[in-house]
């Protein structure tokens, strides 16, 4: 029997796992994370009594669908849980598991791989209490902690008012949403998200439950400062009728929507090209998520799209890897998942016009913020750097010099940001700025690893 | 200010970043933080159950201002701490163990660059 390995066990890799056990294969399932579920759709530990019916609000069913459906899975796949793939050489996968390495052959690669926050530069982002979006709702989800209890939820993304009702709901003050899209932006591209009407209601529900319960409630902010002596205090933003404002919190949220998660796609030989849209370097595939020869890409680590379009997708990639083992799938699902991917990821390319990355308020940020917080680089250091004589153009080159982007993150946090002030010291676009490669290990391993058992 | 050169709280009662919203059902398990006591719970992670009662993890290596994680799922690296026995761990991906003592000022003050 054919190996298939997929790597992640999020909505994309539990829905590819269950198209390829209904036909017959046995997958190995590789997750770094203890529990099954992805980042979205995390399931808490089992000693956490925490309400998830409330949390998940509306998408609670898919939700316990997706957790009823890797359950009835579980003992048909070979699942490895809290094992990260740290390497891929040719057919080889390198893993580590409580500090045992081993290696894994596959015939087919399915990354599910995910997502993670977008973030840009702020004063004071390296302070104590300042965390991701992502990485607030996981608290919760994960924890059943708030970040803190009043909180402001700042950035530009649909999720800082579902992340802020979720905090609410479970007793947090929101000091603040500030999001630096202007409102005219936002309405422009109402009729592009009309087309996914139900996901548009839901954004409108949250927006109307932060209202109706007073909530300040920004857009088109610019100069975002965090603000504290050892911890956050307060927020200062410039309001978009050029008032500034200062607002005691104790935690700041942060978020410009989610940014694919793809070292190992990288390293398994996917090819990228730069999208002017989301402003990333994206990996290419075909409508079915073939990446390379074996290698298929599916979920928010392929596209971003959302958990429906990462199952839609899972269950696609799974499709691509069976016809191509000659194994007979029903064309007319597939025709009809690739229909659903296509329509989610155009709606999440309306959402990221209407929650856009502020490119030109990211070039324009002061030399004295913190741009890589791994290795403490500021932004006037990587400028600094391209103007000496002989100066270096390209991202991997200013990374080498600089040390921008090499810190034990990989650039995860740091590169959007870099390809930004990167394009704007070189004056060129932000696809001739190059493209951070990615480098194994693709998270810190401990060196005695990284051989052989 | 010693207690600062040990890389203790400026102040004995820092507030914790964390508020806790939902209890774990399960057994107390003992561990540190710079040789204080912390009471965290089986099945929490190690930065939950620091943050409940700190407000930071560790002093960076570099700039030497604290810092408490971000991203919180495994992928900025922010909160890796130091035990006192050498081990060195991601805080937001590991659970607590029974007796792990974190040192969260590993760098002397005037060593950080």
């Amino acid at each position: 029997m054919s190996t298939v390995v997929i790597v992640g066990a999020g909505p994309a890799g539990i829905r590819a796992a269950c198209t390829l056990v209904e036909h017959g294969l046995r997958p190995i399932v590789i997750d770094e994370a203890r529990l099954p579920g992805g980042q979205g759709y995390r399931r808490p530990s089992p000693a956490l009594p925490l309400d998830m019916k409330r949390l998940m609000g509306s998408e609670y069913g898919k939700y316990d669908a997706l957790h009823r459906a890797f359950d009835a899975l579980r003992d048909r796949i070979d699942y490895r849980s809290s094992t990260l793939v740290w390497g891929i050489d040719g057919n080889t996968l390198y893993l580590i598991s409580d500090g045992r390495p081993s290696t894994q052959t596959f015939d087919k690669l399915i990354l599910a791989t995910g997502a993670m926050d977008k973030v840009a530069p702020l004063a004071g982002v390296t302070l104590p209490g300042v965390f991701t979006l992502g990485g607030a709702q996981i608290a919760l989800k994960d924890q059943g902690c708030l970040i803190g209890r009043r909180v402001a939820f700042v950035g530009s993304s649909p999720l800082l008012t579902l992340a802020a009702k979720q905090y609410r709901q479970m007793g947090a003050d929101i000091a603040l949403i500030a999001d630096t899209t202007p409102l005219k932006d936002k309405i422009r591209e109402l009729p592009a998200l009309a087309k996914s009407p139900r996901t548009l209601m839901r954004g409108i529900a949250y927006h109307a439950h932060a209202w109706a319960r007073g909530t300040p409630m920004l857009s088109g902010v610019n100069s975002i400062a965090i603000e504290g002596a050892t911890h956050v205090e307060a927020i200062r933003v410039t309001d978009s009728s050029g008032r500034q404002r200062t607002i005691a919190c104790d935690a700041v949220a942060l978020g410009y929507g989610l940014k694919p998660e793809t070292q190992l796609a990288d390293l398994a030989g996917a090819r990228f090209a730069y999208d002017a849209l989301f402003n990333l370097w994206l990996p290419v595939t075909d409508a079915d998520g073939r990446a390379a020869d074996h290698l298929y890409l599916a979920g928010d680590g392929a596209a971003i799209g959302g958990a429906d379009a990462a199952e839609a997708s899972g269950a696609l990639a799974a499709f691509a890897a069976l016809t191509d083992l000659q194994i007979a799938v029903p064309a007319a699902t597939m025709a009809g998942l690739r229909r659903t991917v296509s329509r989610l990821r155009a709606f999440q390319r309306g959402l990221a016009g209407a929650f856009a990355w502020p490119r030109d308020m990211i070039r324009q940020l002061p030399d004295d913020l913190t741009l890589c917080r791994c290795e403490d680089v500021s932004i006037g250091d990587v400028r600094a750097a391209m103007r000496r004589e002989i100066a270096p153009v390209e991202i991997n080159r200013v990374k080498a010099i600089t040390r921008c982007g090499m810190g034990r993150c990989q650039g995860r946090i740091c590169g959007p940001a870099l390809q930004e002030i990167v394009a704007d010291a070189a004056r060129c676009t932000g696809a001739a700025a190059g493209r951070l490669r990615g480098q194994a290990p693709v998270k810190p391993i401990a060196l005695a690893a990284d051989s052989e058992p | 200010m010693p207690d600062q050169d040990r890389g203790q709280p400026r102040d004995a009662a820092e507030r914790a970043q964390f508020h806790r919203v939902a209890q774990y059902a399960s057994r107390p398990v003992g561990i540190s933080f710079d040789g204080e006591p912390i009471v965290a719970m089986e099945g929490e992670s190690l930065l939950a159950a620091l943050l409940t009662a700190r407000g930071s993890l560790r002093q960076h290596e570099f700039d030497g201002g604290r810092r408490a994680g971000f991203c919180l799922m495994g992928a900025c690296q922010d909160c890796w701490v130091e035990l006192a026995d050498g081990r060195r761990l991601r805080a937001c991906t590991t659970p607590v163990e029974d007796g792990m003592a974190v040192v969260s000022q590993v760098w002397p003050k005037d060593e950080v660059a």
